[in-house]
């Protein structure tokens, strides 16, 4: 009985967020103004938090909200904003691209979908995992296994950012 | 009980039409942004794949990723202001000063 | 008739969600009262007085005007984004009440009452669901088309990005302490010697409390950080254009977030719903008062905070825009990251 009510549930959170971020990466592909596109994928990125949680990744899922939706996508929502972006026109390179395009984005998802589905019974099932109540957290597993084995990948990435923060004052400061 | 498969189609549906976006549109942020949505169907998968084995190291490599993006949007936008500031559009047709 | 626990789990909740949601909402109601009240002493006026009882029925009032009044739609706005901002201010503003202990830990047929849902990363939860709510802030904006209005969104979501940071690093102190990401286990961190266990006292978190404090203020568009407001340069800043219950609903948000800083500074520095004599006096009294009294506490401090705020916004004058930058990036940031090596390092000394 509450197996089943398990399946259901995570099965009903599946369906809902993935739908949900299928739909908002179509509104994305469809949009002809950058704003809405980036909203788009605003929406998208929050329902992936909801999937990441439901895989047992709360951490992932806090930090997907907080760094992509909230500070990434914020940046771009405020330079559409600063540059005062309109709607993109078609013009020529696009017609190429689209009958270029179309073809060949069906063709990796059909691709990638055969092989997954195919080997879809060795994959496993997932089940609802790390759910968000007050015992359980992967965070002191994931800080214990990136504070020690992976201390130099840790710092180096911090370095990059520092090096991203610096070019981006270089880069978009006023010529003078 | 959802098989991982379905994550990982869903991660495939989610890159595809990120492929699609960035060969379609027209404006640098839009491609920007596909680039992104494309990210985040790859970080799906690593997640999928972290619940299978029981493993966190693929939840790790999404936080690189995550960081890394960030980065990258930093320095990215900041060339897309400065593209801006120099040709007064943000259509990729028009940026060609390179091509022959 | 007889429900079976996930019935009766599912039943508390919305009854729970329903409550917290009233409450919450009634709160913002009076704490506008509050701040037309207290700023009108401290200018030396009354205030409202003539609804109802010293104006107690001012809120009432106020909120049959906004519903009232002409919903002005202008002409040349983007119409779905202009309709959807004030909507996601405002759901972002009340929702992360969601995850607040508001008292001790009572239990009722196996559900917790004073909490409507115990998550286990409930400060990211929190620090998640603000920084959402920016986009209501700068879609706003720029929906209206109107220069005013994008100049004050353009300033919200800079100062918002610029002090996330300070206000994100100054709280790992306390999680550094307390060990834990669950708001529930950092008010337990805190109890034991009364008010000297609290994290500002006995956890040598005052400097990031003021950090806090600080970020938190420019977080929520409060002054001395009001600029992406500020009436004396951009008519009234991104909600220009708003009307009606449009308005309201950015004003409520402005206050629900007001509540929602002032629960979490209560929480992670004041030692949540636990009373200042904690294990000093006996507990006293019949069960049900030693389940409200810890309510009183939250209350009681929570209410400290919203009057500090008000407090504030009388006192002091609005910063200049490169003051606030770089009162954000060159004094609070550095000092945050002063206080996470300062914490860990008598932790690591202690231990």
């Amino acid at each position: 009985m509450n197996e089943l009510v398990d399946t259901i549930m995570h099965l009903a959170l599946f369906l809902i967020f993935g739908g949900l971020a299928v739909l908002a990466a179509l509104n994305l592909l469809l949009q002809r103004h950058p704003i809405n596109s980036a909203l788009s994928l605003v929406v998208v990125m929050m329902s992936l938090a909801v999937l990441y949680w439901s895989l047992g990744a709360e951490f992932l899922a806090a930090a997907q909200i907080i760094v992509y939706s909230g500070a990434v996508m914020v940046l771009f929502v405020f330079v559409i904003m600063l540059l005062n972006a309109g709607e993109e026109e078609r013009t020529k390179g696009s017609k190429i691209a689209s009958i270029a395009g179309f073809p060949g984005a069906v063709a990796i998802f059909c691709l990638l979908s055969f092989v997954f589905l195919s080997e879809g019974h060795k994959l496993g099932l997932s089940h609802l995992g790390g759910s968000l109540d007050e015992a359980t957290s992967n965070i002191s597993q994931i800080s214990s296994l990136l504070f020690t084995d992976l201390l130099l990948p840790f710092e180096v990435t911090s370095i990059l950012i520092l090096v991203a923060i610096l070019g981006a004052v270089v880069l978009a400061k006023k010529e003078r | 009980m959802v098989p991982i498969s379905y994550y990982l189609v869903l991660a495939a549906i989610l890159f595809s039409l990120g492929i699609a976006a960035y060969l379609v549109k027209r404006n640098v942020i839009t491609i920007f942004i596909s680039i992104e949505l494309m990210l985040n169907a790859v970080n799906l998968t690593f997640i999928a794949f972290a619940h299978q084995w029981n493993k966190l190291n693929g939840q790790i490599f999404v936080f690189f990723v995550m960081v890394v993006a960030a980065a990258e949007a930093a320095v990215g936008l900041a060339i897309i202001i400065a593209l801006f500031r120099s040709r007064q559009t943000l259509n990729v047709d028009q940026v060609n000063l390179l091509k022959g | 008739m007889h429900l079976s626990d996930f019935q009766l789990f599912v039943l508390i909740t919305i009854i729970k969600i329903a409550v917290v949601l009233v409450i919450t909402l009634t709160a913002v109601a009076y704490t506008v009262l509050l701040e037309r009240k207290v700023i009108g002493r401290i200018q030396n006026r009354w205030g409202p007085s003539r609804v109802g009882p010293f104006g107690l029925l001012q809120p009432l009032a106020d909120g049959i005007k906004l519903f009232l009044k002409e919903d002005l739609m202008p002409m040349s706005v983007e119409r779905p984004l202009f309709v959807a901002a004030p909507v996601i201010a405002l759901a972002c503003a009340l929702v992360s009440v969601a995850v607040v202990p508001f008292g001790a830990t009572f239990k009722i047929q196996g559900v917790d009452i004073f909490q409507v849902s115990n998550v286990n990363i409930g400060l990211l939860v929190i620090l998640g669901i603000t920084s959402i709510g920016v986009y209501g802030i700068a879609l706003s904006g720029w929906s209206s088309n109107n220069k005013y209005s994008l100049m004050g969104s353009l300033r919200a979501s800079s100062q918002v990005i610029s002090y996330e940071l300070a206000l994100g690093l100054s709280l790992v102190g306390v999680v550094l302490r307390a060990g834990s990401l669950n708001l529930r286990d950092i008010v337990n961190s805190q109890i034991g010697h009364g008010f000297l266990s609290w994290n500002f006292f006995g956890g040598l978190q005052f400097v990031g409390f003021f950090i806090y404090i600080m970020a938190a203020y420019a977080e929520t568009n409060r002054a001395p950080f009001d600029l992406p407001e500020a009436e004396s340069e951009l008519v009234a800043g991104y909600h220009t254009e708003y009307s009606s219950m449009k308005f309201a609903m950015f004003f409520m948000a402005e206050y629900a977030n007001m509540l929602t800083v002032s629960c979490v500074a209560t929480l992670l520095f004041f030692g949540g719903a636990s009373s200042p004599f904690e294990g000093w006096l006996p507990a006293f009294g019949p069960a049900w008062l030693q389940a409200v009294l810890p309510i009183f506490w939250f209350v009681a401090k929570v209410f400290a905070f919203l009057f500090l705020y008000i407090w504030v916004r009388a006192t002091l004058p609005r910063f200049r825009y490169d003051q606030l930058m770089s009162f954000g990036w060159k004094f609070l940031l550095p000092l945050a990251m002063a206080n996470i090596l300062a914490t860990s390092l008598i932790m690591a000394l202690r231990s």
